[in-house]
C-alpha cells in the first residue's frame, strides 16, 4: 500500500504538472484554493487561474464561455457549490451545449466532517449523473487522481470530478497492469462469493471489508468504479453473472448514485440481488470526519455488514 | 452616420420584425413582445456593429453576441437569416419537432448562434467567460451580450458584472433592453430595477443611455464602447416592448403570447407597411 494523501492534493499537484503540457487548461476557484487545492496553480500559472469568489454560478457560466473560445476549464469549488448550488449553470451553460467544461467538487460526501451538513455534499452523484452526457467521477486515491485529471483533459466534453478532504491510502499504484480509463472500472481483488463495487474513499474500505470476510470463508470482489458515469456494465453485469450479488459502496446519498446505477444496470441485464451501502438518505452532521463516517456506518464493517445480509439474498 | 445607411438598418430591422411575427405566427408559440424591443439592437449589431461571416460561423477571430434573454428567438433567427447563416426558409421550423429551431438559443445546432442561452442570467456569464478568453490569447475580437431588464433581477447578472470588471474587459460590451415589462407586469411593480445607470456604474462599469429605437444612436453607442478601456460598457437602450405593433406596443400580455390568425394579419400589415415606407425611401 502506497502513501496516504488526499485526491485533492493530488489534483493540485496534477493540474500544475500537466499544465506546460495543456497550454488550454485554465483554471477557475470561488474563494476556496486553499481547500480546493488549485492554490499551488494559482500560484506557478497567475495568468491562467480566475478566482471568480464567492459567485459559484457565474464561475461556471464564465467557464462556459472561456469553453467555447476552445479553453479547457476546470472549476472548483465545494462539491455542494458546484454541484449543487450551480447545478443548473452545470446542466443549461454546460451540459446542454456539451462544452469541454470539467466542474469539480471538493469536499464530496460526509467526510467534510467539522463543517457539518451545509457543506456535506451527498447529493453530487445524483445530479451530475442525471445531466445528459455529463461523464461523473470520483476516484479512489492520489494515483488514480492524478491519471483521472490527465483522462479528463484528454476528453473533449463535460464532466463532474469529485474530490476528497482526507488523507487516504494509496491502493491503485500495486495493481498490475492498472490503466486508467475513463468509463471502465478497476478489479482491485478477485473473488468468487460477492463483489463489493465501491467508489471514492469506500474502496479502501471496501477492500478491509474484504479481508475481514476472508477470514469468515467469504470470498469478495472488489472493484473500484472511479467513474460513475458512464457506468462500466459490462464488468457490473460480469460481476452478477459470476459472484451472483452485488454490494454497492459510496460516500453518497443510497439515491442517486452509484448504487441506484448498478441496480438499474443489473435489473436489466442480470437479476440479482443488489444491496446499496451509503448515506440513508439523511443528512450528516458535525463531527471529525472519521467520527462522523463511522456515525453513518460508512467504515469496513458497515460494508462487511450488507455483504452478510446480500449472502443471505443470494440464491 | 450617413443617411442611406440609417435607412438601410432601418428597413433590416422592419423586415426582421416581419420575420419575427411570421416564426411565432406558424409556430402559435414565441415571445413575440421583446423580440420586437430588441429588434433594432440585433440588426444593429449583425449589421453594422459585428465583425462575423456567415461562411465562417465558427472563426476563433469572430465578434461574439451572446443573447442573454434567450427567449426573444424570433428576432435572433430573423436576424441570422437575413444576415446568411441560413436560408429564410428555414425560418418555418422555428419551435417545431421537425427542425433545430429551438424556443431558446441553441448553439449545437443553429450555425451563427454563439452560446446557448434561456435560463436568465446565464448569458452574460458565459459572454464574461469569451471575454477574458480573448484577453488570455490577445486577440481583437468583441463580445456582445445582450439582456432584458426583467432579467437582471437573476443575482447572477450581478455576479457576472462584478467579474467583468475585476478583470477590466473592456472587450464586452453588455445592451440592456429596457422595454420596462416581464411576464407579471411592469418592472417597476414587479421588481424594481431601477436606476440601472448607478447600479452598473457601481459595478465598475461605463454607462451608455440611448433609444434602443434609433439605429444610428445604438451604432454611435457600440462604436463608443470599442473606445473606452480598461472597463466594460454597458449600454441602457430604452425601447418599448411590442414596438412596431400598435395593440402589441407596451402590453405585457404580448410576453409569450402568439397571435392569433385575424390579430396577426392585422399585426403584419403594419410592419409590412413599415417596410414599404422605408422601401421608396
Amino acid at each position: 500500500m502506497g502513501e496516504k494523501i488526499a485526491t485533492r492534493a493530488a489534483y493540485g499537484k496534477a493540474i500544475v504538472d500537466l499544465a506546460e503540457q495543456y497550454p488550454e487548461l485554465v483554471v477557475l476557484d470561488a474563494d476556496l484554493a486553499s481547500a480546493t487545492m488549485t492554490n499551488g496553480f494559482m500560484k506557478a500559472y497567475p495568468q491562467r487561474f480566475f478566482d471568480m469568489g464567492i459567485a459559484e454560478c457565474n464561475m461556471v457560466g464564465v467557464a462556459a464561455g472561456l469553453a467555447a473560445c476552445g479553453k479547457k476549464p476546470f472549476a472548483n469549488s465545494f462539491a455542494m457549490f458546484t454541484a449543487g448550488r450551480a447545478f443548473e449553470q452545470v446542466r443549461n451553460s454546460v451540459g446542454y451545449p456539451h462544452l469541454n467544461v470539467k466542474v469539480v467538487g471538493s469536499h464530496g460526501g460526509l467526510s467534510v466532517g467539522e463543517d457539518g451538513a451545509t457543506h456535506q455534499c451527498c447529493e453530487d452523484f445524483a445530479t451530475m449523473r442525471s445531466i445528459p452526457g455529463m461523464v461523473v467521477c470520483c476516484p479512489c486515491d492520489g494515483n488514480e487522481m492524478t491519471a483521472a485529471v490527465k483522462a479528463l483533459l484528454d476528453y473533449e466534453g463535460p464532466a463532474y470530478l469529485r474530490l476528497g478532504r482526507l488523507a487516504v491510502d494509496t491502493v491503485t499504484d500495486t495493481i498490475p497492469g492498472y490503466k486508467f480509463e475513463l468509463g471502465k472500472g478497476v478489479t482491485l481483488r478477485d473473488g468468487k462469493d460477492v463483489t463489493v463495487i465501491a467508489v471514492g474513499l469506500m474502496v479502501q474500505e471496501a477492500l478491509k471489508a474484504a479481508e475481514l470476510l476472508a477470514g469468515e470463508g467469504v470470498d469478495v470482489r472488489v472493484i473500484d468504479m472511479h467513474t460513475v458515469k458512464p457506468l462500466d456494465t459490462a464488468l457490473v453485469l460480469k460481476a452478477a453473472e459470476e459472484t451472483g450479488c452485488i454490494v454497492t459502496s459510496e460516500e453518497h446519498n443510497v439515491i442517486g448514485g452509484l448504487g441506484e446505477a448498478v441496480c438499474a444496470c443489473v435489473s436489466g441485464g442480470c437479476p440479482v440481488p443488489v444491496l446499496r451501502h451509503g448515506v440513508e438518505d439523511t443528512f450528516g452532521r458535525s463531527g471529525k470526519a472519521p467520527q462522523v463516517l463511522e456515525h453513518y456506518g460508512l467504515t469496513a464493517e458497515g460494508i462487511a455488514t450488507k455483504v452478510r445480509q446480500a449472502l443471505k439474498l443470494k440464491k | 452616420m450617413e443617411a442611406t445607411k440609417v435607412q438601410k438598418l432601418r428597413l433590416t430591422a422592419a423586415k426582421l420584425r416581419s420575420l419575427a411575427m411570421e416564426e411565432v405566427h406558424t409556430a402559435a408559440s414565441g415571445h413575440i413582445g421583446g423580440s420586437l424591443s430588441v429588434a433594432d439592437i440585433l440588426t444593429v449589431l449583425y449589421f453594422e456593429a459585428m465583425k462575423v461571416d456567415p461562411k465562417d460561423p465558427k472563426n476563433p477571430d469572430r465578434d461574439r453576441l451572446v443573447l442573454s434573454k434567450g427567449h426573444t428567438t424570433p428576432a435572433l433567427y430573423a436576424a441570422l437569416a437575413l444576415r446568411g447563416y441560413f436560408p429564410q426558409e428555414e425560418l418555418k421550423l422555428f419551435r417545431s419537432i421537425k427542425g433545430h429551431f429551438s424556443g431558446h438559443p441553441d448553439m449545437v445546432h443553429v450555425p451563427g448562434v454563439d452560446m446557448s442561452t434561456g435560463s436568465l442570467g446565464q448569458g452574460i456569464s458565459a459572454a464574461v467567460g469569451m471575454a477574458v478568453a480573448g484577453k488570455l490569447d490577445k486577440k481583437d475580437y468583441r463580445v456582445y451580450t445582450v439582456l432584458g431588464d426583467g432579467e437582471i433581477e437573476e443575482g447572477q447578472v450581478w455576479e457576472a458584472a462584478m467579474a467583468a470588471a475585476k478583470y477590466g474587459l473592456d472587450n464586452l460590451t453588455a445592451i440592456v433592453d429596457v422595454n420596462g415589462l416581464q411576464i407579471d407586469g411592469q418592472t417597476a411593480d414587479v421588481m424594481p430595477s431601477e436606476p440601472l445607470d448607478k447600479k452598473f456604474e457601481a459595478f465598475n462599469w461605463n454607462v451608455i443611455k440611448v433609444d434602443g429605437h434609433d439605429v444610428a444612436a445604438i451604432a454611435e453607442a457600440l462604436e463608443k464602447a470599442k473606445t473606452l478601456k480598461g472597463k466594460p460598457t454597458a449600454i441602457l437602450a430604452k425601447t418599448v416592448k411590442g414596438k412596431g405593433v400598435s395593440f402589441m406596443e407596451n402590453d405585457a400580455g404580448w410576453h409569450g403570447k402568439a397571435p392569433n390568425d385575424e390579430q396577426y394579419e392585422k399585426a403584419k400589415a403594419e410592419l409590412d407597411a413599415a417596410i414599404k415606407e422605408l422601401e421608396v425611401q
